[in-house]
């Protein structure tokens, strides 16, 4: 059972700002994902192989073969803020 | 046996990275940076831009076999990689591909010398993940405005050796991480001497507290400085009734303390799921092949020295605790004699390379084998051998040149006899201690022929010569 407390720490994990409205909205809605999830619990997987990867498929490589990367000017294109070739961000502590 | 009065059990999270190899871990990116500006080894894939895609390394994954067994541990039947979620500016994707409950390898463990012997450090795992980028704060931490990121960091391949908490004081971590870094050059995976090549973060706990994670330690030494720090930490908090909690602290290398990080993140926030595009590894069935071409890891080493050249085990394990000074003195011992070498290498040439911090590279092995020579063909004393060593890693030159210069030739027996005659004659008191039974008299007349020959003559003969006239 998720709390409005658990959305608030949820929406905060992932950096997401929720108003009051947003709360009163959202919690009954996540609870009623997990209760479906409650239901696929429900059944019997006795005899079968558990899966790990959505993908049926294994070991696919790429070899140790260097391809040019981005030029500093179309790395640095994305980004809000660069000095000096780096990109700026606000201070995170 | 090791009583460890304050219970202290350290493990340790050991991050090395797979500089060596020519490409990032997911992408084609080269790991070539070092000397290059920021953000100039990027793609849409270390950088995370949406609808790139990761491919494996294939020889990322072969190092991360090798790792394993020279770790002593299993490869694993099953290994895939998950997300670990979490917003900080070093990760471009919001995100950190890593491995969780599926590891390459796990369950083994290495030898160290511990504070009573031969000391068993278990690794529980050792496992695959991605590198974040670099981050740089103009001034100090605390007070920079912002955050300046280069990510060609960003995607290097990364092993996490997690050890068990069985090491049980920080001289043991050292000695640890000593072994650890020793046995990944041997593998030749890394080079320890790049920037952030080799990072770690401790676990301690001491009786009746919990453990602290430190982070940000980047050096053997700043290690056993932080554990040090740490146990003086939570033994106070216990002494005066306090309570040592679980906490993450930063470890300040100036000032040589921990700081507790204040952080709302916990361990089950990182809400890990299995990463949807990279698939499966079933690569257990490599480790045979791989086993085979491991090269000689440095206990086997040390053990074939011992036989091999008849020297002791303590020269054996001096000169195998780092990679490129067991190749130094094999390459000697071809040609001189391998017990002189052995001495000379582990007794005299290591002690002057440490006290002036350098490595091997910063000393030619003809050098070596000149003086050797010069000392087995008696033309030039100990002393004087250890004169040359010392000249050579000051000033440079060659041994023949500084021979010369400094008249270190040996000097003749007549003029070590003429010394001693005179020292005998000068120094009534120490000839007459000397007869009464003070041994020690001796060394105050050796002295003195020492100095009538400016300490070219060879201080054992000069002993001897005494002794013959004294008798
Ligand atoms: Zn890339």
């Amino acid at each position: 059972m998720i709390t409005k407390k658990d959305l608030e720490h949820i929406g905060w994990l992932s950096r997401l700002e929720l108003s009051e409205e947003d709360r009163e909205k959202y919690t009954p809605k996540l609870n009623s994902v997990l209760d479906y999830f409650g239901e696929l619990d429900k059944a019997d997987t006795g005899g079968v192989e558990p899966s790990y990867h959505v993908m049926p498929m294994s070991n696919v490589f790429r070899e140790d073969v260097p391809i040019a990367s981005l030029s500093q000017e179309e790395a640095l294109s994305n980004a809000p803020k660069n000095q000096d070739g780096f990109i700026k961000a606000p201070r995170m502590m | 046996m090791y009583e460890n009065p304050d219970g202290v059990m350290i493990g340790l999270e050991v991050h090395v990275q797979l500089n060596k190899l020519k490409t990032k871990v997911f992408c084609g990116c080269s790991t070539d940076y070092h000397n290059d500006p920021p953000n100039s080894h990027v793609c849409p894939v270390c950088l995370g831009l949406p609808g790139s895609l990761p491919v494996i390394n294939r020889k990322a994954v072969e190092a991360a076999i090798k790792i394993g067994l020279a770790l002593n541990c299993k490869v694993e039947e099953h290994t895939q990689f998950y997300r670990k979620n979490y917003y900080y500016p070093d990760l471009p994707k919001g995100f950190q591909i890593t491995q969780y409950d599926f590891p390459i390898s796990s369950g083994g463990y290495i030898m160290i010398e511990g504070e009573d012997g031969e000391h068993r450090v278990g690794i529980t795992r050792a496992h695959m993940e991605e590198d974040p980028g670099r981050l740089v704060h103009e001034g100090t931490i605390d007070k920079s405005k912002y955050t300046l990121i280069d990510y060609n960091r960003s995607g290097m391949a990364l092993i996490e050796i997690v050890s068990d908490p069985d090491m049980r004081s920080p001289k043991e971590a050292r000695r640890y991480l000593d072994k650890l870094r020793n046995i990944l050059e041997y593998l030749d995976i890394f080079d320890g001497d790049l920037e952030g090549a080799l990072r770690v973060d401790a676990n301690i706990s001491i009786m009746g507290g919990q453990r602290a994670e430190i982070k940000n330690i980047s050096s053997h030494k700043g290690a056993e400085r932080a554990l040090l720090f740490e146990i003086v930490r939570q033994k106070n908090v216990l002494r005066r009734g306090g309570v040592v909690v679980q906490e993450t602290r930063h470890f300040d290398e100036a000032r040589e303390i921990t700081l507790s990080m204040r952080s709302k993140e916990e361990a089950h926030d990182y809400r890990y799921f299995p990463e949807p595009d990279l698939v499966p590894l079933k690569i257990s069935g490599w480790a045979p092949a791989i086993k085979e071409m491991l090269p000689e890891l440095p206990d086997a080493r040390r053990m074939r020295f011992v036989e091999q050249y008849g020297i002791m085990d303590d020269h054996a394990k001096a000169l195998t605790s780092e990679r490129k000074v067991a190749i130094f003195y094999e390459e000697v011992a071809k040609i001189a004699d391998p017990k002189i070498s052995a001495v000379w290498i582990c007794d005299v040439l290591k002690g002057e390379l440490n006290y002036r911090d350098l490595t091997i590279e910063a000393f030619r092995k003809e050098d070596m084998l000149s003086v050797i020579e010069l000392l087995m063909s008696k033309k030039i004393t100990e002393d004087g051998a250890v004169d040359i060593i010392r000249t050579l890693l000051d000033k440079g030159g060659s041994p023949e040149e500084i021979v010369k210069e400094k008249g270190l030739l040996k000097v003749e027996g007549d003029i070590v006899s003429t010394a001693a005659e005179e020292a005998i004659k000068e120094n009534p008191v120490a000839v007459s201690d000397f007869k009464a039974g003070k041994e020690k008299a001796l060394n105050s007349l050796v002295g003195s022929v020492m100095k009538k020959t400016k300490g070219r003559a060879d201080a054992r003969a000069a002993r001897e010569i005494l002794l013959g006239k004294l008798g």
